[in-house]
């Protein structure tokens, strides 16, 4: 009996995972594919990823949006964090209501919508006071830190309210002030909840195509842009490559932010223990 | 005190410019006149002489009018909303077993598990489509893979069809399915399924009349984060569609892109905008209720 239930769940694993999984395999497998057919197999070769290093389109491309998304994710960290830390902790203050709704709205709203309102602010404001000259870098990364705050901001949020007020009332009664209580105590704690918001907000500026399109201008062309114009045409073995490569590296980077996260927590659990043991 | 209201009004100020005044801007837009010039529409308050009677406010309803009389945009707007629903409805479909069977496998194996759904997310959203594009093509991997097997003695037509749309949007927005449901299936109290079948209810039973309602806000909470952005989706249409989908995501892009009638794709917007005002606001409730109870 029992062992049918689990044969029935694991092949919903099976499935499940299988669905998610063999489109991302594919696009490896065929990187290493010599035949320039990219499904008809010819071969093992690493011909593409040479050729992808001699794009300077695409790398050029690659270049402007991962300086777009280092900067658009370190200031959606910084704003993201206020706003959790309003939304957790400041309970009922004037004007919350909208304030939460422009948190979450962003979340779901069509890309489309948030490009194209975006893009008339901008173009508003280019005929009002004349700023922005033109579209580019700047305000691609404005409209990123826009779409991203949000994200962080719910992260940051979901971490301070499981987290116990305890610790810091502890420190206020003890005379901290509350910009110290912040930077001492808060801080460090949501620390991880930092790190993978800043993440998140580095991967989805680097992937966003839509938002980008609408809000750049001339000369400006992210990385999502070009590999959307070549792959209109059709599959094309290079930007295998470039999946593999990039696949690769996210992989690598959840597998050491996985296992540095399971250590701290291991070692928080030992903390506690000894400190309940002690007490 | 003032620290206080600094950390309000940073992000504060921040979302007021960069998202609710440019959906003034858009309103304001979607009721004026295009114009080749840049920017490609006439202002709405103009100064026809010296003194400030001489303020001409130029509505124009005609972008709405537009867009109830040409037949393109209603059945744009009704098929991103057919499309959109039958993909929710097969995420769940194909969701809710993932998500379950995670949420009651052994605790040492969830986070490991829940972390490969998330995983895909985190590579790019434009190479996973793509992917489709090299499986479904007529010589790609699954028709090749129906020929050797025999099912099939002919490619069948897969990419550029609705079926493709479908998919492509099922697999992208899949993990943003299993999210709200595994948290609501994982915190759900297992004793109740035990008393039930200690009364003798069968297990099929006990997850009709037990797990599935109380996993009822998961199932929103999932439902909406894969409805509301899949109705606005470009992407996916554009690449794994047919190149006639009429998607009022698509409309947008092309009245922008390519008609370059900015009055028009604001209106466009507005649209879309009602229509999913009433998702979203129930989303938010769901969300607050959500973030509320737990302090």
């Amino acid at each position: 009996m029992n062992g049918k239930r689990s044969l029935v769940r694991l092949s919903f694993l099976v499935f499940g995972f299988a669905f998610l999984y063999i489109p991302i395999l594919s696009l490896v497998f065929y990187s290493f594919n010599k035949s320039r057919l990219v499904t008809v197999w010819g071969g093992f070769s690493t011909e593409w990823y040479g050729r992808l290093f001699e794009n300077t389109q695409i790398l050029d491309a690659a270049w402007l949006s991962l300086r777009i998304a280092a900067i658009n994710a370190t200031g959606a960290t910084i704003l993201g964090t206020l706003a959790g830390l309003a939304l957790a902790r400041f309970g009922r203050f004037r004007g919350r209501t909208l304030f939460a709704g422009m948190i979450t709205a962003p979340l779901v709203m069509p890309e489309v919508i948030t490009g194209l309102s975006l893009l008339l602010l901008f173009v508003a404001s280019e005929h009002a006071f004349g700023w922005p000259e033109g579209r580019g870098v700047s305000t691609i990364t404005i409209a990123h830190i826009t779409l991203t705050l949000s994200y962080v901001a719910v992260i940051v949020q979901s971490r301070l309210s499981s987290l116990d007020v305890s610790l810091e009332e502890a420190a206020m009664d003890l005379g901290a002030r509350p910009a110290k209580v912040f930077l001492l105590i808060t801080l460090p704690i949501i620390s991880p909840a930092l790190v993978s918001g800043w993440l998140l907000a580095f991967t989805i500026s680097l992937d966003d195509l839509v938002i980008a399109s609408f809000v750049s201008g001339p000369g400006s062309s992210t990385l999502p842009m070009v590999i959307f114009s070549k792959v209109r045409l059709g599959v094309s073995p290079d930007i295998n490559a470039l999946a593999t490569i990039m696949v690769s590296l996210v992989t690598l980077g959840v597998l050491i932010a996985g296992f540095v996260m399971l250590h701290r927590d291991r070692a928080r659990q030992r903390d506690m223990q000894l400190a309940l043991g002690s007490d | 005190m003032s620290g206080r209201t600094a950390v309000i009004a940073l992000p504060y100020l921040w979302l007021l410019l960069f998202f609710v005044i440019p959906f003034v801007i858009v309103l304001k837009i979607s009721f004026s006149e295009t114009q080749i010039a840049m920017p490609p529409y006439q202002p709405l308050l103009q100064w026809a002489g010296e003194r400030l009677a001489d303020i001409r406010l130029n509505v124009n309803f005609g972008n709405f009018l537009y867009l109830f009389e040409d037949r393109l945009y209603l059945l744009a707007l009704v098929n991103s909303l057919q499309v959109a629903t039958v993909s929710t409805l097969l995420a769940l479909l194909i969701g809710y077993p993932l998500a379950y069977a995670i949420a009651r496998s052994d605790p040492r194996w969830r986070g490991i598990l829940l972390m490969l759904v998330i995983l895909p997310f985190w590579t790019s959203f434009l190479l996973r489509v793509y992917a489709w594009i090299g499986i479904l093509k007529n010589n790609g991997l699954l028709n090749n893979f129906l020929l050797w097997l025999g099912v099939i003695d002919q490619p069948i037509v897969m990419l550029q069809t609705d079926f493709a749309t479908y998919l492509g949007i099922v697999y992208c927005y899949l993990p943003f399915m299993v999210m709200p449901l595994y948290a609501n299936l994982e915190k759900m109290d297992v004793t109740l399924l035990e008393a039930a079948e200690d009364l003798g209810c069968r297990p099929l039973r006990a997850f009709a009349s037990i797990t599935l309602p109380l996993s009822l806000p998961g199932v929103v909470a999932g439902c909406m984060l894969v409805f509301i952005p899949a109705v606005g989706e470009y992407v996916i249409p554009a690449l794994l569609g047919p190149s006639d989908s009429l998607m009022i995501g698509k409309v947008l892009w092309t009245e922008f892109f390519n008609n370059r009638d900015w009055p028009v794709a604001s209106a466009v917007a507005i649209v879309l905008l009602l229509i999913l005002v009433a998702p979203i606001m129930y989303f938010q409730r769901a969300q607050g209720r959500e973030s509320g109870g737990r302090r």
